[in-house]
C-alpha cells in the first residue's frame, strides 16, 4: 500500500465527521445561549405567558407558539389537498407531452426564494385579503393569519407534490390494474387502492411540509402582521416564532436577546421532533 | 397507465359514477390551481418589474437614489464562491468516505445519515441564530461575509453530501474493478475513474446548492449583515441580493425598484434551475 492511501482515508473520515460536528456545535451553542434565559424567566412563564413586552421584562411566547401553529394549520388546510391532488394528476392524469414542463414548473416553485414569495404576498395577497375582510365586515388590514396561511400553502406545495408523486409511482402498477379489472373507475382505483398503498410516503411528504411551514421566516414576516398578541381572528395579524427572532434581534440586548435565542431553541426542538417523526416514518416505509 | 376509451364511453361511465366525476374535477382543478398560481406569480412580477430595469439600477455604487443591485449582486457572487469553497471539499470528502470506504451497515454511517437528515431539516433562521452566536460573537468575526459564508456552508453541506454520495454509488462497480485490475490503488481509482464519471451528478447538486445560497435571507441578516456596499474584505458586512430585496420591500420606499430586483432574482433562479435540469439530463444520457 502506498503512503498516501492512509492519509487520504484519514482526510475523508474527517470530512465525514463534519456533519456530526456541525449538529453537535449547533445544539451546544443554541442550548447554552438559550437555556439560561429560560431559567431566569421561568419555564412556565416563558412557555405559557401570554404577554411579550420586552420593555416591561415580560417574556411570554405563547402567542408566538399559537401563531406558528395557526398559520401552519392553515397552510395545511389549503396545501395538503391541493398538493396531493396535483401529485395524483402528475402521476395518473397528465398527458406525457406536457409532463416534463409541469415537472420543471414544480421544481421552479421549489426554487423561488422565500423573499420573492413574501414580496408577492405583500403586493398581491395582502390587498386582496384586505378587501375581502372589509367586504365581509371583519376588518383587518390584510396582513393576517389567512394571508400567511395561503402564502405558505403555495410554498409547501412542491414538497408535498414531490414526495407524494414519487411514492405513488413506487406502488406496483398491478394494484391499479387489478382495481380496474374489478370494475372500479379510474378515480376509485387511484383513491381507494393506490393512494392507501402509498400512505406512508404521503404522510412523510406532509410532515416535511409542516417542517417547512413552521420554519419559514421571511415570507411570513412580510405578510402576517407580526403583532405579538394572542390570535384575534382569521383576518387579524399574528406573530410566529420565526418572525419574533428576525424582527427583534436587530436591536435586542442582554436578557431580551437571550429570550429571542430561547425562542429559537423552542422552534429548534419543535423541528427536531418533526425530524424524528420523518425518520420513524421512513423506517416504517422500508420495513 | 392511462385508461383508454373514447370520450363518449367515458362520459357515460361518469354519469353512472358521479362520485368519480367529482374527484376527477377536483384533481384537474387542483393541478390547474398549482400551475396557474406559479404562472401568475412569475408573470405578475415580470410585468411589474421589467419597466424599471434601467441602466441606473446597475450602477457600480449603491445610493438611495439609484437603488443599484450591483453591489448586492457582487456580494452574492462572493458569498456563493466562499460557501462553496468550504462546503464542496467537506461534502465531497464525506461522500467519498460513505460511498467508497465505509462498510455497509456500519454504525458510524447510520449516525452520519441521521445528522445529515437533521441538518437538512433545520430551518434557515436557526442557522442564522447559530451563525450569529458562533461565528459572529464567539469567533469574533462580527457581521461579515466570512461569517455568512460559513453559516451557509453548513446549510448546504447535506445537499452536496447526498447528491455526491448518490452520484458515486451510481458509478458501476465494474469501473472500480477494472481500475484495480490494472494495478491502480484505491486513491487513484477514486480520483481518476470514479469521480470523473460522477461529475454530472455532483455538478447538479452543486448548482442546486447555488440556488439555495442565492435565495437565502434569514440565515444571512444576522451573520453577514445588511450593508449595501461591496466590502473591502471578507471580514466586513455586505448584503446579498435576497437580503437587499427584503430590505427594499420592508422599507417600502422604493417599491418600483423592489419589483425590478425581484425580476433580477427570479431570472437568476430560473437560470440556475434550467442549468441544473440540463446537467441532470446530461447525466441520464451518459448512463445510457
Amino acid at each position: 500500500m502506498k503512503r498516501g492511501e492512509g492519509t487520504a482515508k484519514w482526510i475523508f473520515t474527517a470530512a465525514a465527521w463534519t456533519s456530526i460536528g456541525a449538529v453537535i456545535l449547533i445544539c451546544v451553542f443554541l442550548f447554552a445561549s438559550g437555556f439560561p434565559a429560560i431559567g431566569k424567566i421561568g419555564v412556565v412563564e416563558f412557555l405559557t405567558g401570554k404577554i411579550w413586552k420586552p420593555g416591561n421584562e415580560l417574556y411570554g411566547i405563547l402567542p408566538m407558539i399559537i401563531g406558528s401553529l395557526y398559520i401552519t394549520a392553515g397552510a395545511m388546510v389549503f396545501g395538503i389537498p391541493i398538493g396531493i391532488f396535483t401529485a395524483v394528476f402528475l402521476a395518473y392524469y397528465c398527458p406525457k407531452k406536457i409532463y416534463p414542463f409541469l415537472k420543471r414548473a414544480v421544481d421552479l416553485l421549489a426554487g423561488i426564494p422565500s423573499v420573492v414569495y413574501g414580496f408577492f404576498g405583500l403586493v398581491v395577497l395582502v390587498p386582496w385579503i384586505r378587501s375581502i375582510g372589509r367586504g365581509l365586515g371583519l376588518g383587518g388590514n390584510g396582513s393576517s393569519i389567512l394571508t400567511a396561511s395561503l402564502l405558505l400553502a403555495i410554498m409547501i406545495l412542491p414538497t408535498i407534490i414531490g414526495v407524494t408523486e414519487s411514492s405513488l409511482r413506487a406502488v406496483p402498477v398491478q394494484y391499479y390494474e387489478g382495481a380496474l379489472a374489478l370494475g372500479a373507475t379510474h378515480e376509485r382505483s387511484i383513491f381507494r387502492v393506490v393512494l392507501p398503498a402509498a400512505k406512508s410516503g404521503v404522510v412523510t411528504g406532509v410532515v416535511l411540509g409542516i417542517g417547512r411551514a413552521v420554519g419559514e421566516t421571511m415570507a411570513v414576516v412580510m405578510v402576517a402582521g407580526n403583532q405579538a398578541r394572542m390570535p384575534a381572528g382569521l383576518f387579524k395579524g399574528v406573530r410566529t416564532l420565526t418572525a419574533n427572532i428576525v424582527i427583534e434581534m436587530g436591536y435586542a440586548a442582554d436578557i431580551h436577546r437571550e429570550a429571542l435565542i430561547a425562542t429559537g431553541v423552542v422552534l429548534f426542538i419543535l423541528i427536531l421532533i418533526l425530524n424524528i417523526v420523518v425518520a420513524l416514518l421512513k423506517r416504517k416505509e422500508r420495513s | 397507465m392511462r385508461y383508454s376509451s373514447n370520450l363518449k364511453q367515458k362520459l357515460q361511465l361518469y354519469k353512472r359514477r358521479p362520485g368519480s366525476f367529482i374527484v376527477m374535477i377536483l384533481v384537474i382543478g387542483s393541478a390547474l390551481t398549482t400551475f396557474l398560481v406559479l404562472f401568475f406569480l412569475v408573470l405578475y412580477i415580470l410585468s411589474k418589474g421589467l419597466p424599471y430595469i434601467t441602466p441606473s439600477l446597475f450602477s457600480l455604487r449603491y445610493t438611495s437614489e439609484n437603488v443599484s443591485v450591483i453591489p448586492a449582486l457582487i456580494n452574492t457572487v462572493i458569498m456563493t464562491f466562499l460557501s462553496l469553497l468550504i462546503a464542496i471539499p467537506l461534502g465531497i470528502g464525506a461522500a467519498i468516505f460513505l460511498a467508497e470506504y465505509a462498510r455497509r451497515g456500519n454504525r458510524f454511517i447510520y449516525v452520519i445519515g441521521l445528522t445529515t437528515e437533521t441538518l437538512s431539516g433545520i430551518p434557515s433562521i436557526i442557522y442564522g441564530l447559530f451563525g450569529m452566536i458562533f461565528f459572529v460573537t464567539t469567533c469574533g468575526w462580527g457581521y461579515s461575509l466570512l461569517a455568512g459564508a460559513c453559516t451557509l456552508a453548513i446549510m448546504i453541506l447535506p445537499l452536496i453530501l447526498r447528491t455526491t454520495e448518490e452520484a458515486l454509488k451510481s458509478v458501476s462497480d465494474t469501473y472500480r474493478e477494472g481500475s484495480f485490475g490494472l494495478g491502480a490503488g484505491k486513491l487513484r481509482t477514486i480520483f481518476r475513474i470514479v469521480l470523473p464519471s460522477a461529475v454530472p451528478g455532483i455538478l447538479a447538486g452543486i448548482i442546486l446548492a447555488v440556488g439555495r445560497i442565492v435565495g437565502e435571507t434569514a440565515a444571512l441578516i444576522y451573520t453577514a449583515g445588511t450593508v449595501a456596499q461591496i466590502p473591502k474584505s471578507v471580514l466586513e458586512s455586505g448584503r446579498t441580493l435576497s437580503v437587499h430585496m427584503y430590505n427594499l420591500a420592508n422599507e417600502g420606499l422604493h417599491m418600483d425598484q423592489a419589483y425590478a430586483t425581484a425580476v433580477v432574482l427570479l431570472v437568476l433562479v430560473l437560470g440556475i434551475n434550467t442549468l441544473s435540469a440540463a446537467v441532470a439530463k446530461k447525466m441520464t444520457k451518459g448512463q445510457r
